[in-house]
């Protein structure tokens, strides 16, 4: 079959980049390896992990709050099974409209695993042996990511564990020691945490969450401290050893002593690597950078081979979801002859967590490694009445404008739902809006949102109505 | 105290200047060193600044003329500069909350001119770079982007196009408006004029560029070395242009009233193509000039052209003019003479021609040549004449040696 674009993975940026290049009147396929679509995003990664984050959630509110609450519960117990269930309930759903908006498009679809075999033909390897091959005029890579594996830590999948089996465990580990403090684990983290598990945080810089806002990770150690987990920073693991039910990580202090955490799982989320396995490059001439193994595009995401483009955690960027499908839009829209445009610093950042942890423009350090000049005003959600309503009066929102003419630079929220307030900057932002112009616009009450109106109102003038 | 602003000496031989424009009006505060008005030769345009801070009072009106040393403004001491500066300080004196100036209206925004993601888009796509901001701050909503696509979809003729009609690409086609530099208004009346006032007409010949070529191919790199600066065409173009000067006095002349002035020296004016228009620096006694010395004054010349660097002087007399079109592809012009001088050489492209040399068709890398002269002062004979000369010249540089 020939095709106008052939699309390699089915995560979110290959889905949507072929429902994109099918709207714009291309013969599309995609190619998924595995046997349903979506990607590592819908099938083990932002999507079930949100739904064990909101389970577990429930509980911990269940056993802590809710007395405060005024509501009296007994026997309280976590079902994990029925928790898992529910969960990839909520996966098979989601992929399963996938596949439904892949024949609403008129996308043609392929299960099999996706190589070159030149430039035009991809070849198609079937789970029974047999094989295809199609050509097309444009392929689109989007082959997404793999856990990152440290050569002195292999995991065995079952003791030691990367984020697909943190999804599926069958039951709360009594002690989880967590390899990272970066998102994907502390996410998984707060779901253990919260159901019961004593948490350690092995982490080898000074900070969490460290390529976001320092304020951001200073606050959000504070309260995933209260939820009980427990933090070694600066320290460097060596190795980690599987003796039946029992996990032994070593690691390295900060005055360099030898120190070692027994626990029975450990989780490695030490972030992802991206995945080029077996994909043919070598047979097309692409090679891959040294750093970070991804493959080297340009401005329009084509790679050294005209015709040939590659999106999302293959490529350059942060490895978000939301930044793949804008990735995947572009490229349809650029081999359509279109000229769209990404503002790659208006990608925003979030980490689901409670509170939840936001971001978008440059950070503070950012802006003083610049040598810009910037005001800042912060507004903490203790004075927020909608927060003490609900009880989450943990974080704040800080927002960054430029010293001179007002305008947003960056805007760092931790607190709840700040995941979705965070909309509101990255909009403003691409407007071009000025911390005044936040503050001038009506925001509901009570809404968290007005936390970032307060923000910027002391961000404009240091004139915050309500602190 | 009032200070008088004269017309400044700008040049040898400028007397006099018109004022085209205030830049200031009559009662504006001016800060020192501000320009305030621009003055303009048939050379070129200057600026005219405040010698101190103060009001401005006007004298002369635009477009007069003005002689060298002639009071064109005074500026009085003092004045009131901040009231001029800032309109809203002064009007806190009547407190009237509801006339406050709609300043939000003003697109000064750091913003403006900032374009929605999708306006950037649909502009990206239309080629344009930017269009009127209608949004807050001047910035441009989806809606400005599709109207900027909009205005150059109805400029298109709106004669209804036959069925049969081809299919017309759509694209932008829109309109500029520039106001005319000074330097470009001067360019366009002197062009006019020369061409109203002269019998002008051209002439043409064809060179064999072979045996220059020759010379070139042999003697550059030595050349270089010995000189400094490369062996290019115009040398021997100058130099057998001042050859043939010579034989023929009345190409080199001018008409001044009623009187023939003729020139026993060669300056020779070289057409350059510079950023604001087309300038004529001139290289004097070109014809008591080596080869390597009018390479040399090309070269200068041309930088100060590109660089806006060229002093009135430089610029100023010139007894005949040579223009190269060749540079940009030219086969075949009729240059306009550089009045008040009588005739100007038009070079063309070097392209290999098939020629008849001995009764053999030869390929010959061929330059078509134009002299446009003013028919009052010179004759068919002379013109033709003085062509036919320089391409004797040229086609055997060693008679510019022998003087044959």
């Amino acid at each position: 079959m020939q095709y106008d674009v052939v699309v390699i993975g089915s995560g979110p940026g290959g889905y949507v980049a072929a429902i994109r290049c099918a709207q714009l009147g291309l013969k599309t396929a995609i190619v998924e390896k595995y046997a349903t679509f979506g990607g590592t995003c819908l099938n083990v990664g932002c999507i079930p992990s949100k739904a064990l984050l909101d389970s577990s959630e429930h509980y911990q509110n269940a056993a802590h709050t809710f007395q405060t609450h005024g509501i009296k519960l007994k026997d309280l117990n976590v079902d994990m099974p029925q928790m898992i269930k529910r969960k990839n309930e909520v996966v098979e759903q989601t992929t399963a409209g996938i596949t439904y908006l892949f024949k609403k498009n008129k996308v043609t679809s392929y299960q099999g695993h996706g190589s070159f075999v030149d430039k035009n033909t991809i070849k198609i390897s079937k789970a029974d042996g047999s094989s295809e091959n199609i050509t097309a005029k444009n392929v689109i890579i989007a082959t997404g990511s793999k856990p990152t594996e440290l050569p002195f830590l292999k995991p065995d999948k079952k003791r030691i564990i990367t984020s697909t089996e943190a999804l599926n465990l069958k039951e709360v580990p009594k002690h989880l020691i967590l390899i990272g403090g970066g998102v994907i684990g502390l996410e998984l983290g707060s779901v253990y945490a919260r159901l019961g598990a004593k948490v350690t945080v092995v982490e080898f810089a000074d900070s969490i969450i460290s390529t976001m806002d320092k304020t951001l990770g200073a606050e959000l150690l504070k309260s995933l401290k209260k939820l009980g987990m427990e933090f070694l920073l600066s320290h460097k693991v060596t190795g980690a050893t599987v003796k039946g039910t029992k996990v032994t990580v070593t690691a390295d202090d900060p005055s360099g002593k030898n120190i070692s955490l027994e626990g029975d799982y450990c989780l490695l989320a030490v972030g992802r690597t991206a995945y080029t396995e077996g994909l043919g490059l070598e047979n097309i001439g692409i090679t891959l950078e040294e750093r970070g193994k991804k493959i080297t595009v340009n401005e329009h995401l084509e790679t050294l081979v005209p015709g040939i483009y590659a999106i999302g955690d293959v490529v350059r960027g942060a490895m978000l979801a939301h930044k793949a499908e804008d990735e995947g839009v572009f490229v349809a829209e650029y081999i359509a002859g279109q000229k769209p445009h990404i503002n790659y610093n208006l990608i925003p950042g979030v980490v689901y967590t409670w509170p939840e942890v936001a971001s978008v423009g440059y950070t503070e350090e950012q802006l003083k490694e610049q040598g810009r000049k910037y005001k800042s005003g912060s507004f903490p959600f203790k004075a927020s009445g909608r927060a003490r309503a609900s009880m989450d009066t943990d974080g704040l929102v800080k927002v960054l404008a430029d010293a001179q003419t007002d305008e947003l630079l960056g805007v760092h929220m931790i607190g709840p739902r700040v995941a979705d307030v965070i909309a509101e900057a990255v909009v403003a932002m691409e407007f071009r809006a000025s911390a005044e112009d936040i503050a001038r616009i009506c925001h509901a009450h009570p809404t968290f949102t007005e936390a970032f109106k307060e923000a910027a109102l002391a961000a404009t003038d240091n004139r915050a109505i309500h602190i | 105290m009032s200070l008088a602003i004269k017309v400044p000496p700008v040049g040898e031989s400028i007397t006099e200047v018109v004022l085209s424009r205030w830049i200031k009006q009559d009662g504006d505060y001016v800060e020192m060193d501000e320009i305030i008005a621009e003055l303009e030769s048939d050379k070129a345009t200057f600026e005219l600044t405040a010698e101190k801070a103060g009001t401005l009072k006007t004298i002369a009106k635009e477009g007069d003329t003005l002689e060298i040393g002639a009071t064109v403004c005074s500026i009085e001491e003092g004045g009131a500069a901040p009231a001029e500066k800032k309109a809203e300080p002064a009007k806190v004196e009547t407190p009237q909350p509801a006339s406050k100036p709609a300043a939000e209206t003003k697109s000064d925004s750091y913003a403006a001119g900032a374009p929605s993601p999708a306006a950037a888009k649909i502009l990206a796509e239309k080629g344009l770079e930017t269009t009127t901001g209608t949004g807050v701050g001047g910035r441009i909503t989806k809606e400005d982007a599709l109207k900027a696509q909009a205005a150059t979809k109805t400029a298109a003729p709106a004669s209804a196009p036959s069925k049969t009609s081809a299919p017309v690409p759509s694209g932008a086609r829109g309109e500029r408006r520039e106001k005319m530099s000074s330097l470009r208004k001067t360019v366009a009346k002197r062009l006019v004029a020369v061409k109203n006032e002269t019998a002008m007409l051209t002439t043409f010949n064809e060179v064999d560029m072979q045996p220059i070529m020759d010379i070139r191919a042999k003697y550059k790199d030595k050349f270089k070395e010995k000189h400094g600066v490369g062996l290019g065409f115009m040398s021997f173009f100058t130099k057998a242009v001042c050859e043939a000067l010579k034989e023929f006095p009345a190409v080199n002349a001018r008409i001044e009233g009623e009187e023939i002035v003729y020139n026993d020296f060669a300056d020779i004016s070289i057409a350059v193509s510079a950023p604001k228009g087309l300038v004529v620096p001139i290289i004097r006694n070109a014809d008591l000039m080596s080869l390597a010395q009018i390479e040399q004054a090309v070269v200068d010349l041309a930088t100060k052209a590109r660089e806006n660097k060229l002093a009135i002087d430089e610029m100023t007399g010139g007894t005949f003019t040579i223009t190269n079109g060749g540079v940009f592809g030219s086969m075949m012009s009729t240059p306009i003479i550089n009045a008040p001088q009588s005739a100007i050489l038009g070079m063309h492209n070097i392209v290999e021609r098939p020629v008849a040399i001995n009764g053999q068709v030869e390929i010959r890398p061929m330059m078509y040549v134009a002299l446009s002269y003013d028919h009052r002062i010179i004759d068919g004979r002379e013109s033709v004449g003085f062509l036919v000369r320089v391409k004797q010249l040229l086609e055997d540089p060693a008679r510019l040696l022998l003087g044959v």
